[in-house]
This record gives C-alpha cells, sequence and structure tokens, in this order.
C-alpha cells in the first residue's frame, strides 16, 4: 500500500505534460491557486496550534491576565518545583497512571476477543445485528453515557442495585464511593468502545488468505488449531502495533469521560492531570502553575509516542510515521 | 466444512455469548427508554426495570415544551451543520493541494501539520490564544477553534493520492481549472472519503461539550450535551449532598427522573436515526484511517 502512495506520488512529475523546467517560481505561478485555498487551514494550523506552544512561556512566569505574556514577570522553573513538591500532583500523577494502566489491562483484549468471536460466525445476519448493536454506544457522547451511568447505578433506583437487591446485596453507590469508582471508569470504557475496537481487527481478520485454512483443514486441524496456528499469527501484526501504540498515550485517560462522571466524593480516586489542570487553571485561574503541569504531561507524552512509534519500527510494522 | 461435536458446541455457545454481548449493549438504553414512558412514582419506587410502568409521555411532553431545551437542541443543531460543513471543505482545500507532488514545501507543512499530533500547548495556553482572538461566549467558539484536524488532513490527502492523474490531466487539456478540477473531477471521485470524514466531524459536534465548558458562559449557547449534564449532575449532586440514598430525597427532584430519561433518549434519537444510514461508511472510514501517512 505504502509503496502504491508512493508511486502515485511521483507520478505527476514524471508526466509527459510536465516537462521539466527548474525555474524556481513556476509552480507558484501555475498553481497559485492551490497555494491559495491551503490558506485557511494553514492559518488554522498557526494560530491555534503553533501559537498556544508559545504560549507555553507562561509556565515559566508568574502570568497575570493583566500584564499578559510581555508584563509578567519571569520565575524560571519555580513552578516545576512546586509540581514535584505538591503532594496533589503526585495523586493525581498517580491516578492517571493507574486509570491508564487499568484500561489497557481490561480494555485492550475486548476488542480482540470481540473480532474474533464475530469472525467464527457464519450466520450474515445475525453477525450483522450484533455488530449493528455494539457500535452504537461509540456514538453516543459521555454526557449521555454518564446520564444514563447515573441512572443504571443509582443505588436508590438503578437497575443493577435492583440486580444486587435481588441477591440479596446491599446498594453499592458506585460513582460515589472510592472504592468502586475506577472500575466503573474501566467497564463503562470497555463498554463503549469494544465494539468500535474491534472494526480493525475484523478488517484484520477479513484479510486473511483463505487458502491457508483450507490447507490446515486438509493437514487435519481442527478449529481450535486454525485459531491457534493460523489466525492468531496473522493478527499479531495489528495487536502489536495498536498495543504499543497505545502505550505511547498512556497519560491520555479520557478526560471526558473522568470529568462527565466524577464529583468530589471521589477526587481522591478520579482525579487525573487534565482535569488537574481544568480544575485549578481554568476555575482558578492559576494559569501558570497549570500550564507547567500540563507542559509536563506533553513532553512526557511525546517522548512516549516517539519511543512507542520506534518500538514498533524495530517490531517490523508499520509505524504512525 | 465437517465440524466435530465440541465444535459444534463451541460454535453455538459462542452465538449465545455474542448474542449476550449485543444485549448487554442495548440493556441501558432500554432501562432508560422504559423510565422515560413511566410515572416518577414507578420509577422512585424501584419498579420500572426494562419496560414501562404507568405507561405516559408526560416527560417528553415536558422536555419539548421546556424552552431551555429546544434552544440547546437548536444551539446543537446548528453548530453540527455549520460547523461539520466548514471542517470539510477546509480540510479538502488543504488536503488537495498537499496530495500534489508539484506543491512545493508540502512535506515541511505536512510535518508541521504531524506534528500538532504529537506536541500541544496544553489547555492554558489554547485557552488564553481562544480569549485574545474575543471567541469567548461567542457561537463561533465551537466552530473556529476545532475546524481542522490534523489525522482527517491525513487520510484524505492519501485518498487524494489515490486519484489517478490520468483523470485530472485529461481535465486540465479539456480547460478546467485546477480548482475546477477538484471540485469536478476529484471530489466526485472522493464521496467515500468525504462522507467518512463528514460522519466523524458531525457525531463529534453533535457530542461536543467540553468547549462550552471552557469557552462559554452564557446560557443561550449551550447545546445539549451541556444542557444533559446539567440536568444529571444537578440530580447527583442532590444526591450525595443527601448522604447518599436516604429516603428524604425531595419529590421536585423525583419529577426530574423521568424528564431527565426523555431528555437523554431525545437527544439520542437523532443519532440513532443517522445511525443505520451511515453504518456501511465508518467501517470503511476505520480502514482509511488506517492507512499510514
Amino acid at each position: 500500500m505504502d509503496s502504491d502512495l508512493a508511486a502515485a506520488d511521483r507520478q505527476p512529475e514524471n508526466h509527459p505534460l510536465r516537462t521539466v523546467k527548474p525555474e524556481r517560481f513556476q509552480a507558484l505561478k501555475k498553481y497559485w491557486d492551490l497555494y491559495l485555498i491551503m490558506l485557511p487551514g494553514l492559518a488554522y494550523f498557526i494560530i491555534f496550534k503553533y501559537v498556544p506552544m508559545g504560549g507555553i512561556i507562561v509556565a515559566f512566569q508568574d502570568f497575570s491576565a493583566f500584564a499578559g505574556i510581555r508584563g509578567s514577570e519571569w520565575v524560571g522553573l519555580a513552578h516545576f518545583k512546586n509540581m514535584f513538591t505538591d503532594s496533589e500532583f503526585y495523586t493525581v500523577f498517580k491516578n492517571t497512571l493507574l486509570i491508564s494502566l487499568y484500561k489497557l489491562i481490561w480494555g485492550f483484549p475486548g476488542p480482540i476477543i470481540l473480532a474474533l468471536m464475530l469472525n467464527e460466525v457464519r450466520h450474515m445476519l445475525y453477525k450483522r445485528g450484533v455488530q449493528t448493536l455494539v457500535y452504537l454506544p461509540h456514538f453516543l457522547s459521555w454526557v449521555i453515557i454518564g446520564g444514563i451511568l447515573v441512572n443504571v447505578l443509582s443505588p436508590a433506583t438503578g437497575i443493577v442495585n435492583q440486580f444486587l437487591g435481588m441477591l440479596g446485596l446491599e446498594p453499592i453507590f458506585f460513582l460515589g464511593s472510592q472504592e468502586w469508582f475506577r472500575t466503573v471508569l474501566v467497564v463503562s470504557d470497555i463498554w463503549k468502545e469494544a465494539g468500535w475496537g474491534a472494526i480493525i481487527y475484523l478488517a484484520a481478520l477479513a484479510s486473511i488468505d483463505p487458502q491457508i485454512y483450507e490447507a490446515a483443514v486438509v493437514d487435519g486441524a481442527s478449529k481450535w488449531k486454525q485459531l491457534i496456528h493460523v489466525t492468531l499469527p496473522s493478527l499479531i501484526g495489528t495487536i502489536v502495533i495498536l498495543f504499543v501504540l497505545r502505550l505511547g498515550s498512556v497519560l491520555d485517560v479520557g478526560f471526558e469521560q473522568i470529568f462527565v462522571l466524577y464529583n468530589p466524593l471521589v477526587y481522591n480516586v478520579a482525579d487525573v492531570i487534565e482535569t488537574y489542570v481544568y480544575r485549578t487553571g481554568i476555575t482558578q485561574g492559576q494559569f501558570s502553575f497549570t500550564t507547567a503541569v500540563g507542559l509536563f504531561k506533553s513532553v512526557i507524552s511525546l517522548i512516549l509516542v516517539v519511543l512507542a512509534n520506534k518500538a514498533a519500527r524495530k517490531l517490523g510494522q508499520d509505524s504512525l510515521w | 466444512m465437517r465440524l466435530t461435536r465440541g465444535e459444534h458446541l463451541a460454535s453455538r455457545l459462542n452465538y449465545l455469548a455474542l448474542g449476550f454481548i449485543a444485549l448487554l449493549a442495548l440493556l441501558p438504553f432500554l432501562h432508560i427508554v422504559a423510565q422515560s414512558f413511566s410515572s416518577h412514582q414507578a420509577i422512585t419506587s424501584g419498579r420500572v426495570t426494562l419496560w414501562p410502568v404507568d405507561f405516559s409521555f408526560e416527560a417528553y411532553v415536558k422536555v419539548l415544551r421546556e424552552q431551555a431545551f429546544m434552544n440547546a437542541f437548536k444551539v446543537s443543531l446548528l453548530r453540527t451543520v455549520i460547523g461539520t460543513l466548514l471542517n470539510v471543505v477546509i480540510t479538502s482545500m488543504l488536503a488537495y493541494p498537499l496530495s500534489k507532488a508539484y506543491i512545493k514545501g508540502r512535506s515541511a507543512i505536512m510535518f508541521l501539520i504531524v506534528f500538532t499530533m504529537l506536541f500541544n500547548g496544553g489547555m492554558i495556553p489554547t485557552f488564553l490564544v481562544v480569549k485574545a482572538t474575543g471567541l469567548l461566549n461567542s457561537f463561533w467558539v465551537y466552530i473556529i477553534p476545532g475546524a481542522v484536524s490534523a489525522f482527517n488532513v491525513i487520510i484524505m490527502k492519501n485518498f487524494f493520492q489515490g486519484v489517478p492523474p490520468e483523470l485530472e490531466e485529461s481535465a486540465k487539456i479539456d480547460g478546467s481549472s485546477n480548482i475546477g478540477t477538484l471540485v469536478r473531477i476529484v471530489v466526485p471521485l472522493s464521496m467515500p472519503v468525504i462522507a467518512t470524514i463528514t460522519l466523524f466531524h458531525a457525531v463529534g459536534h453533535w457530542n461536543a461539550f467540553f468547549d462550552t465548558v471552557l469557552y462559554v458562559t452564557d446560557r443561550n449557547l449551550f447545546p445539549l450535551q451541556v444542557y444533559l449534564r446539567e440536568l444529571i449532575m444537578f440530580n447527583q449532586s442532590n444526591i450525595s449532598n443527601n448522604n447518599g440514598y436516604s429516603a428524604n430525597i425531595d419529590s421536585t427532584l423525583l419529577a426530574l427522573e423521568s424528564l431527565k430519561a426523555a431528555a437523554l433518549i431525545a437527544s439520542t434519537v437523532p443519532i440513532l436515526i443517522v445511525y443505520p444510514f451511515l453504518q456501511k461508511h465508518f467501517v470503511k472510514g476505520i480502514m482509511l484511517g488506517s492507512v499510514k501517512g
């Protein structure tokens, strides 16, 4: 695929219609309209992506809205020193890593298993029906899922606690309980995204050459042996690259989900870097300190993504770039 | 293919398990639908599970009469239509030139775009920029700061590169301008990728709520998701203040239970309506997305 695209890329240059005239501004003259239509998009990236990168310098200042970036006082690394001596920061950092890790351990295998199960279904109508239902939650916002969760998990009226009641168990206030909150995060994340995540594995499964299965059957392989010796080895490349890339974004825990679901009762276990930055930065106006915290996260994320991509390449897989 | 008895059994179990999983995806919705058609008393006494009790449309009538709900619905709809249109147009306008080898500097531009996927200024500096542009508390704050997605530019650029150059050359021989070729030849050939990106952006706009939380305090500009969040959180914080689920929850709050359910359903319906039409596209879209730059 890659080489195809590269070939398509080069083609216009070699095309007989474009005679080689190595004049510097020729392209600009001939395709000025194409340069022009790029401008809105480019302006967007400059203003809303690159200017904020410059705005990172407020992390090294005592930013005041009155003085602005130019007038605010420089404090060097003071905010970073504060950050590393702040116990709240450690809690938040720990929460971020833990929630991310739990989601990885429990959530990563879900789509793979689901795809393998769906792949065994021969009845097309049934397969499509199941797929339609499991993709659906992906399209709903976390606000709506949050609303459904508050409702379904409500200690007094929720269906889950009604069920627990039938089993003779005490009701649990899931969203207000420090023990249960992270479980709710992980399970609801799987519920929302596992079906969607299965699509890419299903595509990988669909691209396995059926002749390999035929050969395996001729060799007397049972369904189970086919799974172990044909299906899984064909899938392993996709699994590895998705896993590695997932490791790269380990600090992105799912801000909207937590923001919708958490409340003061569970800040202790639920507050992650981004919710913390929002709360102390935007709502309490500590712009400089929280920019420092945000920068810390961005830098670690950048390093992780670059490493993850290197690892994916080393493993002989396609990489992100 | 002949199966052994064990394989038959495994296959049956697989069908059953998948049915169960599909049901798990569906049950919470059914529960909410049932609540939205039930009376307050039935919900609070815990009698509503998957079937309405004391069936009534009352909650829906109330929700649809609610000025704030209808206003929020309008904001969401406007935002989705205008925002998506602009997303797709600007993304195509940026991606098409980048798909052409004869555009100088395109790999440098691509690098600058991809880099924004790896590193960003973060929430606070972005907030300060949005504030400086004067977009706070304006409808356009929903449209402009999210106008282009780097990821979609890559997807689209890759798709455009797959359009046979011969078609574009022949259009040019027939006297078509560069942009005329884009509009009349390339865009019609690229409908799969355009449909996909339209879908992703539209769902994103419909579901977005965080930019409101960050940038907007004017209640007239609140979209549906923020309206819902207030409705839901209002209830929840009251419950937690009441020290859990004690008996003395006041009845006006409980009146909200079915209202809340009805509002949730009413905001989900637009997605449910378009969902069946879009399903075939998004599977393709994920595949397009996995094509590497």
